[in-house]
């Protein structure tokens, strides 16, 4: 055996050690920037045949969630039976942010599957999802009183989120 | 029923591949000829199996069953029939699908063509080649299932994204991964030397022709790559060091230094566990290529959010593969014993120097690619490393290569001399060097870089012809005896010729298009006035026209331009803005027109009210040898494998008359 010939190992091994640590960083855990922040300013109209859009004053006065999803999301669609059993618990009202859709398809959407959100704002541009730097539907901010957030979860809510993260956070926002 | 069908014979071929290796273990053992007919059966098990997954995916496709996620989140019914065919492997799951697909055609094209090798040898390669097959299908059926099925039935789907329903971008992954996966059979040869602890001549000339073919489907497939950022990004750009595009030139540069070093190997028995090392490092860089840069393990945030499960997977898949072969290599390298020596002045020392050039050049990018990632793993920081790089770095380092090609490909093995060859290189050095001196005369853009790149261009091409007249001595013999010399070249040497000059057009067209480019660019307003045209280069280019696009799968602006020179109009061409209302995407599609010198492109804006259109004109010389000149280099490396002197296996080479020769033992 000669020593060299362990060299392209050793430099694997390096590497494959670097992309382990790389790999630990869960990128779905990447704190958001809007933590602990105020809520950005949205002024958002009502979807097609509404009659009321969702603004920074509907956010006021209790913790709150806002659920940002699009009727040409597929896993929102997976979702929505979980954002459906949240709002018959009656914990915690659910805000929606329309994502980029088209013209009455969201509420053709929410007629047909059924309705989870208090309130929706039409996103059609996509400006408020850009300030709220969300970059997939769907994503869900929970808001503090103050309509501060105080989570960002990327992706499907699901039981076992709910059961162990937000249900607890709420609770503790909610008893202080 | 078909995703189930499709799921079903996945399952299976996972355990035709993972029993195989264990199986033909077993049978080397025991020393039972039998195993070897298992292994050639297996091979084409395992691709009958895997075909027929791909069969049933494409099916789900075509009649847009959105019961299965991928099609859901991936295609739409407004699409054209093509694209929802393309879009089989436009997605993850599907891509790695058809990345299966083609390693298992790899191992059945081994098993229909390889009837002469070595019995243990063969049999050693396809126990590897199994466990590398049955390591991917592993990693699709428990993370990146293709068939798996919602538990709902959406109305529509997501769509593909639309950059990618373009034809060019259809073709490009399949060659891409042809290149790719095509070195898993050479790697799996090295491990089944390195097994052995024998590599020689022999093993050398049975390889080469599978790594010519990945080298061939990678050179293809990164052409088409480029061709697709230059027509469908809108800025002409071609190639911008981004981590994708790095990750296929690197082991398209392992690659070429190995299929250099087998000839080596083939010819003089030596340089064996470098070579060995080239086609482990080949493949091992495909594979970083493909699944930790292009899947964004470590750039971007959301593929892998999904499932943080294949990551470690496919690190998991990384560590068993490269390290085990590694491994290996630390352990056997010493086994392999060369026998022929080295002169300062030969082919085999000039070989050796291109590989050294081409393993720094393939290191440099590698670290330009991966160090920014490391920086932003160890700190907050963020730094990007980019064309200046590159330009300052790698350019020089392969134009130093280039220069010595000519040299190089004139040697004679074993003891070659200078000055002949000098001489006979002088015509192509005084038709380089007026090159350089006319484009600094006519001053294109006055750039010396350009210059010295259309310098280098012919340097490589001339040197090319006049390999060929003195190879086959010209006016020097009578013609005749000139022209049966010219037939009897063996089609390996005039692979070398024809791949040679494809890097000759390949240099010209990139100094075409990136020293002596022009640009223009204003608002102009729909008519045929004078507020209407923008000129350029003696030029002039109209905009006619803008009409309002309606299709089946986006909306947008098509803006027609007509290129005319001095009053007479050459071509009409329309540059189009697109939006994908299903996937809310903008693209762009840019008018070209082809002329004999180079392209004309241009593009459009959204329209700026009371301003007009903005219209962007650029002007790239000689674009369109680019693509041919990669083509041209692909196709050497195909004129190298039809070389049947070189695959009669064990014939020993003599002189130039390797054609004439019956087709070998096989």
């Amino acid at each position: 055996m000669r020593w060299y010939s362990f060299l392209p190992l050793i430099g694997f091994v390096v590497m494959a050690i670097y992309f382990g640590l790389g790999l630990r960083q869960d990128p779905s855990s990447i704190p958001s920037q809007l933590i602990d922040e105020p809520f950005p300013i949205i002024n958002l109209p009502a979807l097609e045949g509404r009659e009321f859009g969702l603004s920074n004053e509907d956010l006021q006065g209790h913790v709150s969630l806002v659920n940002v999803f699009g009727t040409w999301c597929a896993p929102c669609v997976v979702e929505h039976p979980m954002l459906m059993l949240i709002k018959r618990t009656e914990i915690v009202p659910i805000y929606g942010i329309d994502w980029r859709d088209q013209p009455g398809a969201g509420t053709e959407w929410l007629a047909r599957r059924g309705d989870p959100y208090r309130l929706v704002g039409n996103d059609a541009d996509g400006h408020a999802a850009i300030d709220l730097g969300v970059t997939g539907a769907p994503e869900t901010f929970l808001l503090d009183r103050e309509g501060r957030v105080r989570y960002h979860h990327i992706g499907i809510i699901t039981q076992e989120n709910w059961n162990e993260t937000l249900l607890p956070m709420i609770r503790e926002l909610q008893n202080s | 029923m078909i995703a189930e069908i499709g799921q079903f014979v996945l399952i299976l071929a996972f355990c035709v591949a993972i029993s195989q290796p264990i199986l033909l273990a077993a049978g080397l053992r025991a020393r039972d000829p039998v195993f070897h007919s298992v292994a050639r059966a297996g091979a084409l098990a395992q691709f009958a199996l895997i075909a027929a997954a791909f069969v049933c995916l494409t099916w789900l496709f075509a009649v847009s069953d959105f019961s299965v996620l991928v099609v859901a989140e991936n295609s739409h019914t407004s699409k054209p029939f093509l694209y929802k065919l393309t879009g089989v492997w436009g997605n993850h799951e599907g891509s790695m699908l058809l990345w299966v697909l083609i390693l298992t055609s790899y191992t059945a094209a081994l098993a229909l063509t390889a009837k002469q090798v070595a019995p243990r040898l063969i049999t050693l390669t396809f126990a590897v080649q199994s466990a590398v097959t049955s390591a991917f299908i592993g990693f699709l059926l428990f993370t990146s299932n293709p068939f798996e099925r919602l538990d709902f039935l959406p109305e529509n789907g997501r769509d593909l994204n639309p950059l990618l329903q373009d034809p060019g971008l259809a073709s490009h992954p399949p060659m891409l991964y042809a290149g790719y996966v095509g070195f898993s059979i050479t790697f799996a040869f090295a491990v089944a030397a390195l097994i052995e602890g024998r590599a020689d001549a022999r093993w050398a000339r049975i390889v080469r022709p599978w790594a010519l073919a990945a080298w061939s489907f990678l050179t293809f497939g990164i052409m088409l790559g480029a061709s697709w950022a230059y027509y469908e990004l809108g800025w002409g750009g071609w190639w911008a060091w981004d981590p994708v595009e790095n990750a296929s030139l690197l082991p398209w540069l392992a690659g070429t230094a190995f299929i250099h070093s087998l000839r080596v190997m083939e010819k003089r028995d030596t340089l064996k566990s470098w070579t060995i090392l080239l086609a482990i490092l080949a493949f091992s860089l495909s594979l970083a290529g493909t699944f930790l840069v292009r899947s964004g393990v470590l750039t971007s945030v959301h593929s892998f959010a999904v499932d943080p499960q294949r990551g470690v997977f496919i690190l998991a898949i990384l560590i068993a593969v490269i390290g085990g072969a590694l491994t290996l290599y630390g352990l056997r390298a010493h086994t392999l014993k060369p026998t022929g020596v080295f002169s300062t002045i030969s082919r085999e020392s000039a070989l050796l120097l291109n590989n050294l050039v081409l393993a720094s050049a393939c290191a440099l990018v590698f670290f330009g690619t991966f160090y920014p990632l490391f920086i932003t793993t160890v700190s907050d920081q963020t730094i990007s490393i980019g064309a200046p790089f590159y330009n300052r770095t790698f350019n020089p380092m392969l134009a130093a290569l280039l220069v010595l090609l000519p040299i190089g490909s004139m040697l004679a093995w074993k003891r070659g001399k200078l000055g002949p060859i000098l001489r006979k290189l002088l015509p192509a050095l005084l038709i380089a060097l007026i090159a350089v001196a006319l484009a600094l005369w006519l001053s294109f853009t006055g750039s010396l870089a350009g210059a010295l790149g259309a310098g280098l261009a012919l340097w490589i091409g001339v040197g090319v012809v006049l390999d060929i007249t003195s190879r086959i001595k010209l006016a020097q013999i009578p013609l005749a005896a000139s022209m049966t010399r010219l037939r009897n070249l063996p089609l390996g040497i005039w692979g070398m010729f024809v791949s040679h000059l494809g890097v000759a057009m390949i240099v010209f067209a990139i100094t075409g298009v990136s020293a002596w480019n022009q640009e223009e660019r204003a608002f102009l307003q729909t008519g045929r006035g004078a507020s209407s045209t923008l000129q350029i280069a003696g030029y002039d280019i109209t905009l006619v026209e803008v009409r309002d696009l309606r299709r089946e799968n986006y909306i947008g602006d098509e803006g027609v331009l007509e290129l005319s020179r001095n009053g007479r109009v050459l071509e009409t061409m329309t540059a189009e803005r697109r939006f994908y209302p299903v996937r809310q995407m903008p693209t762009t599609e840019s008018a070209i027109a082809t002329r004999w010198w180079g392209d004309v492109y241009a593009t459009i804006g959204p329209e700026v009210p009371g301003r007009g259109w903005p219209v962007h004109i650029y002007l790239y010389p000689f674009a369109l040898l680019l693509w041919i000149g990669g083509g041209v280099a692909s196709l050497g490396g195909v004129l190298s494998i039809a070389d049947r002197g070189r695959r009669s296996l064990g014939t020993p080479r003599s002189g130039v008359s390797g054609l004439s020769k019956p087709a070998g033992k096989g």
